[in-house]
């Protein structure tokens, strides 16, 4: 209060206050994403490093070797990065059109009920090319119908699709556990155990050994072909029209309703055919589990990725790298699994909060900056 | 401390991203003065004064309020220093009654009494001689009214200083005599008041001092008795710029467009377009004429293919084929189909004519990616039409990537008209096309509108600003409360005329609302 020598200079102006940047140079926002990463590294190593007295340098180093260790490792990575990177496609043309398909769980979990059931029930009586063939559509058909279902209802009457995907996944899972049930070997365990085990009927073949590879293929061509469906299609045109306002859609003569069943119909079935690769192309088994929270995890995914494939397989990396090295931690230094989490949660923290200084900037007062003179 | 000022700004400077909306703006008033602050749309004048109430912080600069320098960090702020804003857009609670409006927020310190507060509503519209019922709901209330009650708000909060930006835009003719005589009366009790204002006659008429502001720089005060209204058109443009708009004689109109007892009710029940009857010829400009809310966009959609009728006929008489059809309960793209070439420049640019999103090639694509057979889109002929639009039309933008939603406002109508002329269409429909454009834009729009008649396009404007409209139309069509009221020549027709037939309209549906 004494510093009143600049007699313009007001004590009471707030120290900072936010300005929106209008459009960043792309570099400057990868270092600030950069720097995120980083900062949240050095952070969780503190919060680490107070928690368990362990050193840092050497939980890292954990996490990289129990991500990345050995090359059944990097197979295991790479293939749950596949799967990941799969439903996050599959729900980002219906997050693009503003239409909120939290139902992803549940799609995967029908596509790998019909995949399963084709198995199972044709297992002997077709040749494997053509069960495979019949294993993919009946998925894709299943997944997509799980899809068209709230879709329709919410064009036709404009239900809530939150509320009613995620209502769907409920019943998914019932379902599969009642077929889980049904199908359980021994009869009455609760568990199907390996499908075909000695036939290996309706199993994706191996390719030079690496039993992942084919799945990891798979998603790669679709995340290519997604990426130029929905940048250079009419389709994807549309889809970003519709979600970017409903108004300017039917204004140029879109049938909005039209949109939101197709776009759905393709989420559903792209949630199908990641179904049958969980269960034909790794499991080889079906539980209440197969999707492992992928429906809910992609949602993150395709969001941190802004809704491009391409980011996605970066977005995906993360996340599941993430995950494999906090286990890894875990076991390591006897750690609950809790603490893996924590370190997840602040990563992610740093990630979605560095967003917000690529928006805005912060603008001290100048009287600030002259105290720190 | 006593100073001659209850508010002086001192080179006041605020930017916005690489905009700068404020350049050193210094500004003063006195208590018991009216001042206005004029400026084109855009000129930084809403900007200047959200920073008086508290809703930004300057980047720049110095507020003083009798004397004193002061920070003004958020409306409360604002309202502690006795300050207080009535924004263009009401900020009211629908299902609540006028007194609960305005005492919502309002912590006194002892208990709510709804009686007491309706009390001293009825005290100040007493002294200020407002016309209101303290226990109206709002929904129930006309534009005029809504307006009273936010007036209020800052006068049962004690300001002494009120800010009213852009007040006249949504009123009547009358409405606006009955405001500024409550003006004139607050200004008599020795408040100070700005209003912000683009309206000449209305500067002239009310106030004292003016102070003009011309992009975001200060241009000068000067007392209204002194000056004149080309003096204040010069300090506002910069250059002496007379409103004479082209119009050349319509060359062989033929009916095109002949719509038929046109009605329309919208969910609440309201009737939105009552029996409109009317015929746009080919090479003539139809302006239509109305308060805003008076039917206009149903009118507009309807004829667009978005609106559902109760009744009545839109045809339509191809001049190619020569047949007529009813448009009427057709999706646009249905009407596209019938080869009926429709441009419609709608009043809602971001929110329905283009994507705020998107940069401009995909937004010339709207109307245009449809076409062929493959299921790829073709970005070239929108690309090129982008750039050719940026260039003819003077678009200013860093290139034809940027997203529309970047662009100032002018500079997005550029876009959409650009777009819907690219058509060469046969019907040209236009809804408040210049509204937030400055003076230059609004004549190359008004340039383009007559290429269009003189194509022998058959064109429909939408206005507000009656000058405009006289200068511009070929006919006028005055709507009030969704009815036609009258159609007017528009080389003969005064502006008392028409808004007379305006007001005349309006007053059927607000019948007991607002006594003169």
């Amino acid at each position: 209060m004494s510093k009143k020598n600049k007699p313009e200079k007001s004590t009471q102006e707030p120290l900072f206050h936010i300005v929106k940047r209008s459009g960043l140079v792309w570099w400057k926002s990868w270092l600030i994403r950069l720097a995120a990463i980083v900062l949240a590294l050095i952070f969780s190593g503190i919060v680490a490093f107070l928690l368990t007295k362990e050193n840092p340098i050497s939980l890292y180093a954990t996490m990289i070797d129990g991500a990345l260790g050995t090359k059944r490792r990097v197979w295991s990575l790479l293939q749950n990065l596949a799967m990941l990177l799969c439903v996050s496609l599959a729900i980002t043309p219906a997050f693009k059109m503003r239409f909120w398909n939290i139902g992803a769980e549940g799609q995967v979990l029908i596509g790998g009920l019909a995949t399963t059931a084709c198995m199972i029930l044709f297992g002997n009586k077709l040749s494997s090319p053509v069960l495979i063939l019949v294993m993919i559509v009946t998925s894709i058909l299943a997944g997509a119908i799980w899809a068209i279902i709230p879709a329709y209802f919410k064009a036709k009457w404009q239900t809530n699709e939150t509320l009613f995907t995620l209502m769907m996944n409920y019943i998914a899972i019932q379902t599969v556990s009642c077929f889980v049930y049904k199908w359980s070997v021994p009869k009455g365990s609760g568990k199907i155990g390996e499908i075909n085990g000695a036939t290996q009927a309706g199993w994706l073949p191996s390719i030079g050994g690496n039993k992942y590879l084919l799945n990891i293929l798979i998603v790669l061509a679709l995340t290519i072909a997604l990426y130029i469906y929905l940048k250079y299609s009419k389709h994807g045109y549309e889809i970003s029209v519709v979600g970017e306002s409903e108004k300017t859609a039917n204004y140029i003569g879109i049938n909005v309703k039209k949109v939101i069943i197709r776009t759905m119909f393709l989420s559903g079935a792209l949630c199908g055919i990641a179904g049958f690769l969980l269960v034909a192309g790794a499991d080889h088994t079906l539980t209440t589990d197969t999707a492992a929270g992928r429906g809910f995890t992609a949602i993150m995914v395709s969001w941190l990725a802004k809704f491009n494939p391409v980011y996605m397989i970066f977005a995906s990396l993360l996340l599941v790298f993430l995950e494999k090295g906090a286990i890894e931690i875990s076991t390591v230094f006897g750690l609950n699994k809790a603490f893996s989490e924590i370190i997840t949660g602040i990563i992610i923290f740093f990630i979605i909060g560095s967003e917000f200084f690529i928006n805005y900037s912060i603008q001290f007062r100048e009287s600030a900056k002259e105290e720190q003179k | 401390m006593a100073s001659e000022y209850a508010i002086e700004l001192k080179n006041i400077t605020k930017r916005f991203g690489t905009i700068l909306a404020n350049d050193n703006v210094n500004l003063t008033v006195k208590y018991g003065e009216i001042l206005s602050v004029l400026g084109e749309n855009g000129s930084g004048k809403t900007t200047l004064m959200n920073m008086i109430s508290g809703i930004y912080f300057p980047d720049h600069g110095q507020i003083f309020i009798n004397g004193e320098e002061v920070v003004i960090r958020s409306p409360k702020d604002a309202f502690a220093h006795k300050i207080g804003m009535i924004h263009q857009h009401f900020k009211l609670v629908d299902v609540l009654n006028a007194t609960e409006n305005i005492v919502l927020g309002l912590n006194e310190g002892k208990k709510f009494d709804i009686k007491e507060s309706a009390k001293r509503v009825a005290e100040i519209c007493e002294q200020f001689g407002f016309e209101l019922d303290p226990y109206k709901k709002i929904y129930e209330m006309s534009v005029s009214e809504k307006q009273t009650v936010e007036i209020i708000k800052v006068l049962y909060r004690g300001a002494d200083v009120l800010i009213l930006d852009e007040p006249t835009a949504v009123l009547t003719p009358q409405e606006t005599q009955k405001l500024f005589r409550v003006l004139r009366k607050m200004r008599d009790n020795g408040k100070a008041i700005i209003i912000i204002t683009h309206k000449l006659h209305e500067v002239l008429s009310l106030s004292d001092r003016v102070s003009v502001l011309c992009k975001g720089k200060y241009i000068g005060t000067v007392n209204t008795a002194e000056t004149n209204e080309s003096e204040l058109t010069e300090m506002m443009v910069g250059k002496k710029i007379s409103l004479n708009i082209h119009r050349s004689v319509p060359k062989d109109p033929q009916d095109r467009l002949v719509i038929r007892h046109l009605n329309c009710i919208n969910r609440e029940g309201v009737k939105q377009l009552d029996d409109v009857s009317f015929t746009a010829k080919s090479g003539e400009i139809l302006g239509i004429a109305g308060i805003a809310g008076s039917g206009q966009k149903e009118l507009l959609e309807a004829i667009a293919g978005l609106q559902r009728l109760a009744s009545g006929e839109i045809l339509y008489l191809n001049p190619q084929t020569g047949k007529t059809d009813n448009l009427r309960d057709k999706t646009p793209q249905q009407i596209r189909d019938l080869g009926v070439r429709l441009s419609f420049v709608p009043e809602d640019r971001l929110g329905m004519g283009l994507v705020g999103n998107m940069d401009i090639v995909d937004n010339m694509m709207l109307r245009s990616y449809r076409k062929g057979k493959s299921g790829f889109l073709k970005r070239k002929q929108p690309k090129n039409l982008a750039e050719s639009v940026i260039e003819q039309l003077e678009v200013v933008t860093p290139s034809a990537a940027t997203p529309v939603r970047r662009l100032s406002g002018g500079n997005v109508q550029k876009v959409l008209v650009g777009r819907e002329i690219a058509e060469s269409p046969t019907v040209f429909m236009a809804a408040y096309p210049v509204r937030g454009l400055d003076i230059n834009s609004s004549f190359l729009i008004y340039n383009l509108l007559n290429e269009q008649k003189e194509n022998g396009v058959a064109v429909i404007f939408v206005g507000e600003d009656l000058d405009v409209l006289l200068e511009l139309c070929d006919r006028i069509l005055v709507i009030g409360s969704g009815r036609v009221a009258g159609i007017v020549d528009g080389r003969t027709a005064t502006k008392e005329e028409v808004g007379l037939l305006m007001t005349k309209g309006a007053n059927h549906l607000q019948e007991g609302a607002a006594h003169e």
